[in-house]
């Protein structure tokens, strides 16, 4: 008998998420596979998750799930696992995903293994291959217990393939219990970036802390307008508030594998390489000769980046 | 109010990190530390609060003696005192022994509010907050880029995938600030001098009431069972601005076709 592998399942922005998708294929093809599914969702979600491979589909479309952060879905998801006793519990690297299996582990007493990028299921036993300090090292790790495993999962870690089965849709019954209303969502606002979006772009020219203020991505953006490639950014720069978190590259943030990489102002800080180390071509300006980002990237210019970027901004447009 | 701030102390960022591949632990000892930047921006959140509405801000961490330099960095700049876990016990514990031994401190006091760094810049595991939350039976907000407490009612900007959501929650809460919730101030020589004298309590497992079976190599849940280096990425051609650095990109771009 094959083992069971659950897959808590996100919607952001009324979609089922891209890595939910990713994490239900490599789920049917390690084990059976099923998914907890909480909170109002788009009508075909089911079907969506089917599918990719999910036989079983735990369902509420209890609005609590939405309205009250964590707490609730950590409830339901706790119960369920000792109720049906799965193998494996697959979690999306996620702000969401992170907070709900982050309660579970603990009030389960059986731990997580964070940011996976991999992984085995042999008789009940996990093997995951994390990349570690921005993929400088891989540790393969295991959770040495007979009780559920928690996973985090990167985003794009695995490629979600169609697998097309008609699910069993088990209803849950939302917990009740006023403890778990304690952190209420009063507002969801969307700051979406405008210009060409991060996922697909063959081009992405990226800036960091270098860059010094919001004003000064102006000059990124030019460029890849010029290149026919989308901008992104340093997780410090998108907590500094420059710009929004759709273009935060790295291990919080996007994992990107566009052809060209231009990284400005970027020292490459673990959390960044992370997300963008797999990029065919990098191309690294810093004026820190000791930055990391130069120990990867193809062509590394130690400069200015107010002066280099406008200078190469200039010289695209001479060859045109 | 009572605040408690969990702040990581890690190897400093000038320090390039390796792994020991005997122990398959991050090496740590004989390493210069600091204090983690979100951690600094935790005891700085709770700084701010403290100076709005009085009270007391306790760091509390976990770690060898090579990290009582970011103590005293979280000392002097402002916060009341500290609590140092500190047992060779602990070595190879995993996120949930670590939130085991932080929940045991904390618990020993009275607190309102436990502000934590979103997640550490060595490791990103990022699950040690929500773990600690869930032990000492709070309700955890995660990655703050703006918070206030009004009364018993803790107000977040919490970033989301799309944006942010604004949430609200009742104290006593665990909340973990992102780096760009503000600026940690640098200390100055006045409490430089004023952290010498304030107070690092120091708990052994022992005095945590904890098992050696709960923590360290012992207790943690996950075992690494291997570690290795990826085939390294050959590094190419890195050159110095000649004023021609622009134009030098451009050439690459043209090289592979690009342009």
């Amino acid at each position: 008998m094959s083992d069971t592998v659950w897959v808590y399942g996100e919607v952001v922005d009324d979609a089922v998420t891209a890595t939910t998708l990713e994490m239900v294929t490599k789920a049917a093809e390690a084990g059976d596979a099923e998914v907890v599914l909480l909170g109002p969702a788009p009508g075909d979600a089911v079907e969506l998750l089917g599918r990719h491979g999910a036989s079983k589909v735990y369902r509420s479309t209890d609005p609590v799930f939405r309205d009250y952060l964590t707490l609730p879905a950590a409830a339901a998801v706790e119960s369920l696992i000792r109720q049906h006793r799965p193998a494996v519990v697959l979690f999306a690297s996620s702000y969401g995903g992170r907070d709900v299996a982050a309660a579970v582990s603990a009030g389960l007493d059986c731990g997580a293994i964070t940011d996976v990028a991999d992984f085995t299921l042999t008789d009940g036993r996990v093997e995951a291959k994390i990349p570690a300090l921005g993929a400088s090292y891989w540790n393969t790790s295991t959770l040495t217990h007979d009780q559920v495993r928690i996973l985090l999962v990167r985003p794009k870690a695995f490629e979600p393939a169609p697998n097309p089965r008609t699910p069993v849709v088990v209803e849950v019954t939302a917990p009740d219990d006023a403890e778990l209303r304690k952190v209420r969502v009063k507002e969801k606002v969307t700051a979406r970036a405008e210009g060409p979006q991060l996922d697909g772009a063959s081009v992405i020219v990226a800036g960091g802390r270098g860059l010094a203020n919001a004003e000064n991505f102006d000059m990124l953006r030019e460029l890849a307008e010029l290149l026919g490639g989308a901008v992104g950014a340093t997780r410090a720069v998108v907590d500094s508030g420059w710009v929004p978190y759709s273009l935060q590259i790295g291990q919080t943030g996007k994992t990107v594998k566009p052809d060209l990489y231009i990284a400005c102002g970027i020292s490459g800080a673990v959390q960044h390489l992370a997300g963008m180390k797999d990029s065919k071509l990098i191309i690294a300006v810093n004026k820190d000769p000791d930055a990391p980002i130069f120990q990867i990237c193809d062509l590394g210019i130690v400069g200015d980046v107010f002066k280099v970027v406008p200078q190469l901004i200039d010289a695209i447009k001479e060859r045109r | 109010m009572d605040i408690v701030v969990c702040g990581k102390i890690i190897p400093a960022s000038t320090v390039t990190i390796e792994i020991d591949p005997a122990m398959k632990r991050m090496i740590r000892k004989g390493v210069a530390h600091e204090l983690d930047p979100a951690a600094a921006s935790a005891v700085e959140e709770a700084l701010r609060l403290m100076e709005k509405a009085g009270g007391t801000v306790t760091l509390v961490t976990m770690g060898f003696n090579e990290i009582t330099i970011g103590i005293r960095t979280a000392l002097a700049m402002g916060a009341t005192s500290a609590v140092h876990i500190f047992d060779d016990a602990l070595a190879g514990s995993d996120a949930l022994a670590t939130a085991k031994a932080l929940a045991a401190a904390i618990r020993k006091k009275p607190f309102d509010l436990i502000i934590c760094g979103a997640e550490s810049s060595d490791s990103y595991s990022g699950i040690v907050p929500g773990q600690l939350a869930r032990l000492l039976g709070v309700p955890p907000v995660t990655f703050a880029n703006e918070m206030a407490v009004e009364g018993t009612t803790l107000a977040v900007k919490r970033q989301s995938e799309t944006g942010y959501d604004a949430v609200e929650a009742d104290l006593p809460a665990l909340v973990t600030v992102t780096s760009g919730i503000n600026e940690p101030r640098y200390p100055q020589l006045k409490g430089i001098m004023a952290a010498k004298k304030k107070e690092i309590l120091q708990y052994s497992v022992e005095d945590l009431g904890l098992a050696p079976a709960d923590v360290g190599e012992q207790g943690a849940r996950e075992k690494v069972l291997e570690v290795g280096r990826p085939p390294r990425r050959e590094a190419g051609e890195v050159v110095e601005d000649d004023g021609e650095g622009g134009r030098r990109i451009a050439d690459f771009l043209a090289e592979v076709k690009v342009l």
